[in-house]
């Protein structure tokens, strides 16, 4: 056993392909996380849809909640099966990650399988059993969904929280891995500013898109109750979730900034250390340099440490080969700031309308920012993980593993990631068009019941 | 004394796969082989309305294998994944391609787009639990060893891995076929469940058959697996099979298909239980010991821990929704699927 893991430590495996290896995890990573969004929030907003329809008797309440738990079921089980291919891809790419830090973090795994189990078996309770179930019994059902959503969320999370804060053990001598303590690596540091910054994420992302859907259809002249309904709803939740979604990510942004300083010096493109550092807004990174973007003096070291002058360390604290490709981490920065900033300005508009007028917005590009905010929104959840798991690099284990130290040694991983994204780009496609016809469908309280 | 419970866990999770995601491979072997649109349009109109509801539950206990293995046994998984990354990723993408076409199916609004998901279904169907079955056989036959020097493709096709792999497809279609004679004969279709009738009688001589010849397979490709299976523990469970099985045709032959599921589900599962307690106390035979295998006793322990609390919450849940299904709660209008008039 001791050899196997000096096998895993030491003898590093000769992987010409580690970069593909890595887009490969990426593009699994980037169709499933916008599906864990619907998991997250889509069937809370069902559940209120319902609770609305408990309350009022009002069909189209019932009638809007039963179509979104359709699309609730289709996402539900195309993340199924990309979160499959994500556990076996963790094994097929990262063999000698999981053999020597399996024990640690797995035990979070544990835990998320058996979430995941619960809100599979009551998502087909809760959709097959409408008109079916009593419907007090259906409401019931949908809580489990909403629970072990949330639970799945934070056990997965703590994984990646504890990837880039790996605590919860001791290490030998000889670099083995001893007293392995699995509720402090699961409770580790970053879990929770990124539980919040996701679980919020989750209801941006899917918020704007159903909302988007129905800002389009708003735009070529459907106005009913029903429409309406549906657009209300899914704003009302990213209106109050945007702006705090902000604040949300000053914290995440300051956890970084003590834990991981060279991923924050990173997402700003900072070389050098600089006590008093500014905040360069916008711009992009290029060759080492920022070109464009506004220098605001000071601002970076009061955001990270709430102090002016407070130092904050450069790229030039660690070797050359410790950093991770910076282009990619800031401009990602940038990008997902400046989308959350935009999502959160239409929701103020929203909210303001909502005060002075009473109603929502008249204005067309109202709807127009809406239905683009929904794949706005994508862009930047994606742009958000880019930072994090890319600001993480070289490491996959944070200062412990590095990731060409955990790849594994077979062969063919270009031929592995050719066929992955052929079958994944004709997944997203089949996907779109159902759903697109799904949606020219009338409602479904017009067609025959049970 | 924890790697053995940790084991029987993964054991069990296992066997769960087998007989449950087992019989939706089986569904859709029998989508596969149906016949033309006209003809095979109710039996997969069956099909759909029987796995709709239990597909996905089904799915997560494979979830439930690879999450107790990595955590309980990494010093086995890394190798295991290693070596039989060809089976396992060609299973991967088969899974994909399998469930969406599955879960989109019911979206199909013409024939030709109902066609082209059905046959994406039903051949993922054959293909995943075939190389599922592969990696199992390669494992249990001593062909992954632990610095990774067994080669891509020879490491699970040798005998023993193709038959266990052949092995999974059957079992899976005879697994499905009892299921669904039963599910045709509670919700009242005679037609239908005489027809599986005769794919369960069909598909379980074929399953005992392959599973005899199997044995004189293994005595000559893997005989320590063989002495395993004929000596002590394995060989009870080898007899229990056996038993289960024959018997089970009997149910079958007779019509009584509620009791015919339980029967098929141990017939299955023992082979797999069976196959464990044969290269027991090894995880991979000859390379690794269970007890080398294992994670640390801390995370053994928390994990143990976190499954009884989870499966206190998972079986009665699970329990409540397999007797919706069995009442017929959930029941939706048998869709013949692929003739003329469109399955929406």
């Amino acid at each position: 056993m001791l050899d196997l893991l000096s096998a895993a430590a030491g003898d590093q495996v000769s992987q010409p392909y580690l970069l593909e290896a890595r887009q490969m995890q990426a593009l699994s990573l980037g169709v499933h996380i916008p599906l864990v969004c619907f998991g997250i929030s889509f069937p809370a907003m069902v559940l209120f849809l319902e609770g609305l329809w408990l309350r009022t008797g009002d069909e189209t309440y019932r009638a809007l909640a039963k179509r979104w738990s359709k699309v609730m079921l289709i996402l539900f089980a195309v993340g199924v099966v990309t979160g499959t291919i994500l556990s076996f891809e963790l094994g097929l790419l990262w063999p000698r990650f999981m053999e020597q830090w399996g024990e640690v973090f797995g035990f979070a795994f544990a835990l998320e399988g058996v979430a995941f189990f619960l809100e599979a078996i009551f998502i087909t309770i809760y959709v097959y059993g409408w008109d079916r179930l009593p419907a007090r019994t259906h409401f019931l059902a949908g809580f489990p969904i909403v629970l072990s959503g949330i639970a799945g969320a934070t056990f997965v999370i703590a994984v990646n929280g504890w990837m880039n804060n790996p605590t919860g053990f001791d290490l030998g001598s000889n670099g083995d891995v001893t007293n392995v303590r699995p509720l402090e690596a699961l409770f580790n540091d970053n879990l929770w500013h990124e539980l919040v910054h996701m679980y919020l994420a989750g209801f941006l992302v899917a918020g704007f898109l159903v909302a988007g859907v129905y800002a389009y259809a708003w735009l070529r002249g459907r106005r009913d109750r029903y429409h309406r309904a549906g657009l209300i709803v899914p704003l009302a939740v990213v209106a109050i979730v945007a702006p705090t979604q902000l604040l949300v990510g000053d914290w995440a942004a300051r956890t970084v900034a003590e834990n991981q300083p060279v991923k924050l010096a990173s997402m700003e493109g900072l070389d050098e250390t600089t006590e008093g550092a500014p905040l360069t807004i916008g711009g992009i990174y290029l060759n080492g340099k920022v070109y464009g973007g506004v220098a605001i003096p000071d601002l970076l070291s009061l955001l990270a440490f709430h102090d002016p002058n407070a130092e904050v360390q450069g790229l030039d604290t660690v070797p050359a080969n410790d950093r991770p490709p910076v282009a990619w981490v800031r401009n990602a920065f940038q990008v997902m700031v400046g989308i959350g900033t935009l999502l959160a300005l239409i929701a103020v508009w929203f909210l303001w309308s909502r005060w002075r007028h009473g109603s929502l917005p008249g204005s067309k590009w109202f709807y127009r920012a809406v239905v683009l905010a929904g794949p706005a929104g994508i862009v930047a959840l994606i742009a958000g993980w880019i930072v994090t798991e890319v600001g993480r690099q070289p490491w996959i284990v944070y200062e412990l593993m590095r990731t060409e130290e955990a790849v594994t040694g077979a062969e063919g991983i270009p031929v592995g990631y050719a066929t992955l994204a052929v079958v994944y780009a004709g997944l997203i496609v089949v996907v779109l068009f159902l759903l697109r016809r799904l949606a020219r469908q009338g409602p479904e309280s017009i067609e025959t019941v049970g | 004394m924890l790697p053995d419970l940790a084991a029987a866990v993964l054991l069990i999770g296992l066997t769960a796969y087998a007989v449950l995601g087992g019989a939706d491979f089986g569904a859709g072997f029998w989508d596969l082989t149906a016949g033309g649109a006209e003809r095979g349009a109710r039996v997969r109109g069956m099909i759909k309305r029987s796995m709709g509801p239990v597909w996905e539950a089904n799915h997560v206990w494979l979830i439930f294998v690879l999450v107790i293995m990595w955590t309980c046994f990494p010093q086995a998984f890394g190798p295991v994944m290693e070596t039989l990354y060809v089976p396992l990723f060609l299973a991967a993408v088969g899974i994909i391609l399998r469930g969406a076409a599955f879960a989109l199916r019911g979206e199909a609004a013409t024939i030709s787009e109902a066609r082209a998901l059905g046959a994406t279904f039903a051949l993922s169907s054959v293909l995943t639990p075939f190389f599922l079955g592969a990696a199992v056989g390669a494992v249990a036959s001593g062909q992954v060893p632990l610095d990774g020097s067994a080669g891509a493709f020879s490491s699970w096709t040798n005998a023993t891995s193709l038959l266990a792999g052949a092995l999974a497809v059957l079992n899976g279609a005879y697994l499905a076929a009892v299921f669904l004679a039963a599910d045709a004969a509670r919700s009242g279709f005679d037609d239908l469940a005489e027809a599986f009738r005769r794919r369960a009688l069909g598909a379980g001589i074929a399953t005992g058959a392959l599973a005899i010849a199997g044995i004189a397979i293994v005595n000559s490709d893997a005989p320590d697996l063989y002495d395993g299976l004929t000596s002590g523990a394995g060989l009870v469970f080898v007899l229990l099979s056996g038993v289960a099985g024959v018997a089970t045709l009997a149910m079958i032959w007779t019509g009584r298909f509620g009791p015919a599921r339980l029967g098929s589900a141990i017939a299955v599962g023992s082979v797999l239980v069976a196959m464990a307690l044969a290269i027991e106390p090894d995880f991979l035979p000859g390379e690794l010991s269970l007890d080398d295998a294992a994670a640390g006793d801390p995370t053994l322990i928390a994990t143990l821990i976190s499954v009884a609390v989870g499966l206190s919450l998972i079986l009665p849940s699970l329990a409540y929704l397999f007797r919706l299904v069995l009442k017929g709660r959930l029941d939706q209008e048998l869709k013949p699927i692929g003739a003329e008039e469109s399955p929406r």
